[in-house]
């Protein structure tokens, strides 16, 4: 069905399949790149956000955490497969979601926020005052893992149009997934909560464990995420972990729409581009080094006359039970 | 008639049309805040196919008991039965699936879901699937069908596909009742179903409680006196957290505590 936000998404998507085959140059293939891998993070929060109605501020550590198990389980110079340090890091992510959610899921409102906060902060020092990982000067990966195994290779990440198509495909994967997901009982019982979780624990659901199962989604997916970002830079550092990444990807959702898999998409587009965009001193001068005055500002007017964010300006928010007329 | 004594066991008023064990016994349970006994040492017993009314002025602790009974307070003494089953400590989700269903006070539902989804929510609780995660939740016709069932019995037909917060109070009210009915509950605990709505909702209300007293053990705590006594097989008195009186509406009516204590002089009705 023709409706202007699937419009909107494939009109995007093509023009970003269509953008390295016109000779877009290497900077924004690598840009695009960065995006579209926030833009799977931004998607992994607006799980916990948008749909349960968990505000965290502590998102990065999954990121953080699925980056330097890379840097951990490949610490040689020698590449090793994909099969092996990916999975080590949504495991990682997915066990450290099971052990805190446990703990942070029995706070609410500002407490969430705050314990979350704290877990993140946890991460950072760990990795920031420890040598386990580099310390705070951060630490290079020496090679780009392998999509193969042994002499055999599917792909070469090293190709920055590759690795691009690759990140791209993962990112409308996760789209997918998530929509699947949400539109399945777990993720509508996930959406029940958000409006009333007293209702649903009086309707029959322990609310407990749904709220940890898309705590530990939303953390694998967010390490998906963090895997990539140290997959295509080579190098991790104690800042993605800090509270400044966490509140980066919680602006996205404001200003894409959170409680829609479009709005965190175009969130992170936008918040890159614009950050691009503000800090380029032949548009701005020498106001370009206050480019997050204008950033904070631009947030500022969102979260105030668009609450539902860039994406609310063509879609309207479907209710649950509704008849399908988005995506 | 004899006159019953101010803690007649509501057994003694169990009328022909119920039969078979209490489904849900409760005994000499207790909730304390601080200093404040809120329910006191309160028996009694719900059968299958009996409207059981709680009575009693402001603060006498009905809600707090139906919230005992529900699961959404611990009790403080006593003890909850639900057939052979303690479930005194168990949390409020684990009351709901093991069948007792509940309606609020205040109103208390999705009001940004259509009336379906609310009631398909509540029928998915008994047939969870959380790890069917690529299944869509529109396709177990179960829980539809129990969904559909539940809309169709509280007469909200028709209303299917609205916005809940866009219903009238009192269709609200009937969603309410809906969404309880969707867990295919054995237990009804309605507390003020009635609450704010107008004479003719009001009597559809009364009408649908007399239908759904074939399927259900209902306790019902109402306001209301002409569909307290439109409804009830059996009432109890509560005052002040206590059990004042315990029987047939015929016996409550006669009893000269509770006209004293709660019914007023003016209270003739019939």
């Amino acid at each position: 069905m023709l409706n202007p936000t699937r419009v909107l998404l494939a009109v995007a998507l093509v023009a970003l399949i269509a953008f390295p085959l016109t000779g877009g140059g290497i900077f924004y293939i690598q840009l695009l790149t960065k995006v579209m891998i926030l833009a799977i993070f931004a998607m992994s929060l607006d799980l916990l956000v948008g749909y349960t109605g968990l505000v965290s501020l502590g998102h990065a550590a999954f990121y953080g955490l699925a980056a330097y198990t890379l840097v951990i389980v490949q610490p040689g110079y020698d590449p090793m497969s994909i099969l092996i340090s990916l999975p080590a890091a949504l495991a990682v992510c997915a066990i450290f979601a099971l052990v805190t959610g446990a703990l942070v899921l029995r706070t609410r409102g500002i407490y969430f926020i705050m314990v979350t906060l704290a877990f993140a902060q946890m991460v950072y020092f760990v990795f920031h005052d420890t040598p386990l990982g580099g310390g705070s000067d951060g630490v290079f990966i020496n090679a780009r893992p392998l999509v193969g195994w042994d002499e055999w290779r599917l792909l070469d990440l090293n190709d920055r149009t590759t690795l691009y198509f690759v990140v791209m495909a993962l990112m409308v994967g996760v789209y997918l997934l998530l929509r699947r997901i949400l539109d399945s009982n777990f993720g509508r019982a996930l959406q029940g909560i958000r409006v009333n979780e007293h209702r649903m624990r009086a309707i029959g659901f322990p609310v407990f464990r749904y709220q940890l199962g898309a705590y530990v989604l939303a953390g694998v997916l967010a390490g998906l995420a963090g895997y990539l970002s140290a997959l295509q830079f080579l190098f991790v550092n104690p800042e993605i972990i800090s509270w400044h990444q966490s509140g980066a990807v919680l602006m996205m959702l404001i200003l894409g729409g959170m409680g829609t898999l479009s709005g965190p998409i175009v969130g992170a587009f936008v918040f890159v581009l614009l950050e691009e965009f503000f800090k380029d001193d032949t548009v701005f001068g020498a106001f370009a080094k206050h480019w997050q005055l204008m950033m904070g500002g631009l947030i500022v007017l969102v979260a105030c006359f668009l609450p539902r964010g860039l994406i609310g300006l063509v879609q309207r928010r479907r209710e649950l039970g509704e008849a399908k007329h988005d995506g | 008639m004899a006159e019953p004594g101010p803690r007649a066991p509501a057994a003694a008023a169990v009328p022909a049309a119920s039969s078979g064990p209490p489904v849900m016994i409760v005994s000499a349970l207790s909730k304390q805040f601080g200093g404040l006994r809120a329910v006191s040492e309160v028996s009694l017993e719900l059968y299958v196919g009996q409207v059981h009314v709680v009575i009693g002025p402001n603060g006498a602790g009905k809600t707090t008991l139906i919230n005992m009974l529900s699961g959404d307070l611990p009790a403080s003494g006593g003890q909850i039965r639900l057939g052979d089953r303690d479930i005194t400590r168990l949390s409020s989700d684990r009351v709901s699936r093991l069948g007792v269903g509940r309606s609020y006070q205040k109103t208390n539902i999705f009001p940004s879901f259509t009336v379906l989804e609310n009631c398909r929510l509540a029928a998915q609780s008994r047939a969870p699937h959380p790890w069917r995660v690529f299944r869509r939740a529109h396709d177990y016709p179960d829980t539809l069908a129990l969904a559909k069932k539940a809309v169709a019995m509280a007469e909200l037909d028709g209303r299917e596909q609205r916005i809940a917060s866009a219903l009238s109070h009192g269709e609200q009210r009937q969603l309410e009742i809906a969404m309880s009915l969707a867990t295919d509950p054995t237990v009804l605990l309605l507390d003020e179903p009635l609450a704010g709505m107008g004479a003719e909702e009001s009597a559809r209300m009364v009408q649908l409680i007399n239908k759904l007293k074939a399927g259900h053990a209902i306790l019902l705590v109402e306001h209301d006196m002409d569909a307290v006594f439109a409804v009830a097989d059996v009432l109890t008195v509560m005052v002040e957290g206590r059990v004042l009186a315990s029987g047939s509406p015929a016996q409550i009516r006669a009893n000269p505590q509770v006209q004293h204590a709660y019914l007023g002089a003016e209270h003739d009705h019939g």
